[in-house]
Order: C-alpha cells, then structure tokens, then sequence
C-alpha cells in the first residue's frame, strides 16, 4: 500500500535538490492554495446545525422568487448570482465552486478543499492528530465533516454515495442549478396530481 | 510416462491451461473469490513492482510466493512513486497463470482512462480489482505531477460496478461483454476520524466492495474494536474483511515509518519490543507472526493481506509458522499441458527454415 524505506528515498533526494529559495508557499497542495487560517471555515462547521437551518430557509426563499429568475432568465441572473455565492461561500466555507454543492451532506464541510477532492469520505493517510496527510497544518476535512454532520438534523446524509463531480459545471452557480431542478420536480409533482 | 500430476484445487477439469467456469452466485472467474465464498481463511500479498522493463523481474518476483497465497495486488505507483503499471504487471502475470489483484489508484487517470484500463484487463484475465484513492503527488518523487482525482475511491468502486452489473459505462453506453470482476477496497481503521471508519466501511459496500483488505494492522486492541463495530453493523456478513500485516525490518524502520508514513499506526509497545530484540529482522517477523494468530481469532476477518515491502521472500515462511492456511495449499503455478506444444511451436517459427506462404499452405490444406 505505501512505499517505506529506512534509508533515503528518492522522494526525499528529490526535495532536498529542489532550488533554495526565500520565497515559499504556504501550502503544499497545487489544487488550490487558500493562503489563510482556517478560522471561518472551522467556525461554519461548528454551527453547522445553525447554517443548515437557515439554507433550508434561504433555499425555500430562492424557490419562491423562481418566477422572478425565470422572469428575468437565469442566463441574466446568473453572474451576479454567482458573484454573491463565490464570495459569501468562498468566505465562509472556502467554497471552490464545484457548482453541485453537497454542503448540506458534508456536515458543512466543502470537500473540495481535500487536496484528492475526496466526496465520499476521508482517504486512509489520516494523521494521528486528525489533520491532512499532504497539507500538514490543515484540519482533515473530512474529520471536520464528520463532526459537524453529528451536530445537523439530517446529518446521516454523510452516509450517501455522492456521484464524481461533473466537472464541465465548474464555476456555476449550485443555488441557481439546485433552483431550478426544485422548481421543475415540483412542477412534474403538480402536473401528476392533476 | 510420469505420473499423473495431483489435480488442484480451483483448477478446470478438463485441463489446467482452461480458464475457470464461473460458479453460481459469483461476479467473477477468479480463485480468490472462491476460495473467500468457500470460508477459507485467504491469503494475499504484494508483489514490489520493478523499476524495470524487463518482464523477468515480474515473474521471478512472483515465483516467491508460488504455492502460499491467493492473490498477489499489483500496486498502482504506490507512495506515488513510478514503477511499472499495474496493468502491465498484470498482464505478465495472468500470463503465468497467477491471480493477480489489480489495483487502480485514482490519482494518475481519470475516468475515461479508467475504464477503459478495466476493460483491459478483465480482457487479459484480470478477476480482482482493488480501487483505491491513491497518495497524493506530494508524497512521491515526483511532486511536481498534476495530481488528476477525477473519481475517489468511492465513485471508482461505483463505476466498475456499474460496468459489471449493468454492461454500461459510466455515460450509459453498452458494453458488448461486461467484465466479470470481484470488487475490492481498502480500509484504515487506525486514522481518524475512528468512529466514522466502520460507517464508512458500509459506503463501501454499498458502492460495490465486496473484500476489503486493510492498511497495516500493528495494534490489535483496536483493530478488534473496529472489527467489533464492524460485526454489530452487520457488515462482516456483506463483505470480506482482509487483516493488513507485514513485517518490520527493524526498530529504526517502524520509527521512519511511524513518523514519515501517515495512515500507519505503530504504538510504542511493538517498538519498545523490537528494540529489546537481539536479531531484530527476525523479531520483527515474530511481531508479524504474532498479530497473524490474533487476528485470525476474531470474528469476521476472512484473510489477511501480508505485505513485506522488500522482505518478499519472509512472506512463505510467516504464512507458514502462522498456520493460517491449516494444511490448505493455494494453487501453485505449473506447466501447462499446452506448454510445450506452445514451445515446439515456437521453436519451429524460430528455428526450422521454413516459408509459409499462403500457396504452400492452402496446398497442404487440401
């Protein structure tokens, strides 16, 4: 399963060879550098019940104003839609617009912050103290995912199989999308029962 | 004339060089899956892939274990270091007539190149795939790699089975001929967060594991208290549980590992025990030896899964002092029937000054 070797490894060769340097990043994982503490990010997970409350509001919300969108057209409404969740998720959850958000499955956890990207779970590189395997100062996610999904009312979502990220829908807007799909199921619902 | 050579177990009767039949109730033709469904306890190992072009290596480093284990995983560049792919190992060893494990990390393809890549290799004969996430690039030499994890090990174990059961790829084209697999994955109960890992192990069965195998098991308390959790979920009854154990080579290697090698728990007391040692390669052996005998006590553990890193050749003498396979020998490589007609075959298109030409055949045809 892993490579171990007592005596020097050529991994190890390797960055010891690499280029002195003054300057050096923060973080090691090339997926995205965050350059910043974990604060906010640890203290949305901590209320994840708190914020699960009040998405189911807010979704509530943005389903009621589906007319207005559609009115106004999701194409029209999509960039300054976007420009508000990037911000308000990218403060609070270092949200990397994945575009299908599984916020609400991940006990508040963005699971695109796992350097694997892992949607499914925590990988086996662990360490003791519960933090990432390949950025050592940062939390594993998934440990915080765990924790924050025990405090949430329907926190057993952590147990569903998620699907691998469609990645042609980066960089949408995950409240628009999920919208839209509530408005058309429950149109489909409607239309059934008359 | 020699005498009839004893038939083995798992073998085609009606000739060695046959493939096997696949037997009700199984997904794949492997021995392996037999051998777990008919409640032997399973042994597996891991073959140390070469750095080297030179299919010799694979075969000479396969030839060990010959006769003392069920499957052999053909790692997928682990530690995110470059050795020969699994899928060439594989090649070279279904060849031979072994059963390897292929392992599919999903740090260096993406699902196109995946699924493809088990195709592959169920058309070479591949029974048994193990889907891992991989380490990340960091930990290799070369970290300067585009770490890919287009799928994770969850959505990978998903994908295949999907392949098999359904016939389709994971777009919803058909496949002509699905592959017959037996599903694998991995399991860590010795990382945080530890009461998440058996509810964990569950997602993995319900994306398709059908065995796990499981990192290093150094400290049995809490291996039987996974395993405890485990068996009161009721998945030790879904799945095959393989006990991850393996040697080590020394004090000052379990101290490298343990603080370089994340995901591997190793408590103080199996170091406090190896530096007491006199001959501590041999201890380190006894400290496998050990484990292997109380794991196989606890309820639910199906097999284990021994890896030596470069103390391949220790592997037949720990599964032999253990006593794990109770007298049961796993299949054993041995010429083929067809083997020298292959050969006289050979030596004929090599050596004989022959020309076939179309004409003089279709004349010897008739």
């Amino acid at each position: 399963m892993v490579d171990t070797q007592p005596t020097v490894t050529q991994a190890t060769l390797v960055k010891k060879a690499a280029p002195k340097s003054d300057y050096k990043p923060a973080d090691v994982s090339p997926q995205r550098r965050v350059q910043r503490s974990y604060t906010i990010r640890l203290w949305s997970i901590r209320h994840s019940r708190l914020l699960e409350w009040f998405y189911s509001r807010f979704a509530d919300m943005f389903l009621l104003l589906h007319p207005l969108w559609k009115g106004i057209g999701y194409g029209r409404v999509e960039a300054p839609i976007k420009f508000v969740e990037k911000r308000v998720k990218g403060l609070m959850f270092d949200c990397r617009m994945c575009g299908q958000c599984v916020l609400s499955s991940t006990g508040m956890s963005c699971p695109m912050n796992c350097p694997k990207q892992l949607r499914n779970g925590p990988c086996g590189g662990v360490r003791a103290n519960g933090n990432c395997e390949v950025e050592p100062d940062m939390p594993c996610v998934w440990v915080k995912a765990w924790e924050g999904s025990r405090n949430m009312v329907k926190g057993d979502a952590i147990l569903n199989v998620q699907k691998p990220v469609d990645q042609s829908l980066r960089e949408t807007s995950a409240w628009l999308r999920v919208t839209a799909q509530a408005a058309a199921t429950r149109e489909t619902a409607s239309k059934e029962v008359a | 004339m020699t005498p009839p050579r004893p038939r083995q177990t798992d073998e085609h009767p009606d000739g060695i060089d046959l493939p096997l039949d696949r037997l009700p109730g199984h997904s794949s033709r492997g021995r392996l899956e037999r051998v777990l469904r008919r409640g032997e306890f399973a042994v597996t190992t891991e073959l140390n892939p070469p750095d080297s072009a030179d299919p010799e290596d694979v075969y000479n480093r396969a030839k060990i274990f010959d006769g003392w284990v069920d499957g052999i995983n053909a790692v997928d560049a682990s530690g995110a270091n470059c050795h020969m792919s699994s899928v060439g190992i594989c090649a070279l060893l279904t060849r031979m007539g072994y059963a390897p494990i292929m392992q599919i990390a999903c740090r260096d393809k993406n699902r196109i190149a995946i699924q493809g890549d088990v195709l592959g290799a169920a058309a070479m004969g591949v029974a048994n795939i193990l889907c891992l996430t991989g380490d990340g690039v960091q930990a290799g030499d070369q970290p300067g790699a585009k770490p890919v994890f287009d799928l994770d090990s969850m959505s990978l174990l998903e994908t295949v089975r999907i392949m098999r059961d359904n016939g389709k790829f994971l777009s919803g084209r058909k496949l002509t001929t699905p592959p017959q697999l037996f599903l694998g994955a991995a399991v860590n109960p010795f990382a945080p967060p530890y009461d998440f890992r058996p509810v964990h192990l569950g997602k993995k069965i319900a994306a398709g594991a059908q065995f796990v195998q499981s990192q290093y098991c150094f400290d049995v308390p809490m291996f039987r208290t996974f395993m405890q959790r485990v068996r009161d979920l009721g998945y030790a009854e879904q799945c095959f549980i393989l006990c991850g154990v393996g040697p080590l080579a020394s004090a000052k290697t379990a101290k490298w590992i343990r603080s370089n090698v994340p995901g591997i728990h190793i408590p103080d007391s199996i170091i406090a025990r190896l530096e007491g040692a006199q001959d501590q390669k041999k201890e380190g052996k006894q400290i496998c030896i050990d484990i292997i005998n109380e794991v196989k006590e606890i309820a639910g553990v199906a097999g284990i899964h021994v890896m030596a890193y470069r103390q391949e050749e220790y592997v037949a003498e720990i599964v032999d002092e253990s006593g794990v396979l109770k007298g049961r020998r796993p299949w054993k490589r041995e010429a083929r029937p067809d083997d020298q007609l292959v050969a006289s075959r050979l030596e004929h298109i090599l050596h004989d000054d022959v020309t076939e030409s179309q004409v003089d055949m279709v004349k010897t045809a008739h």
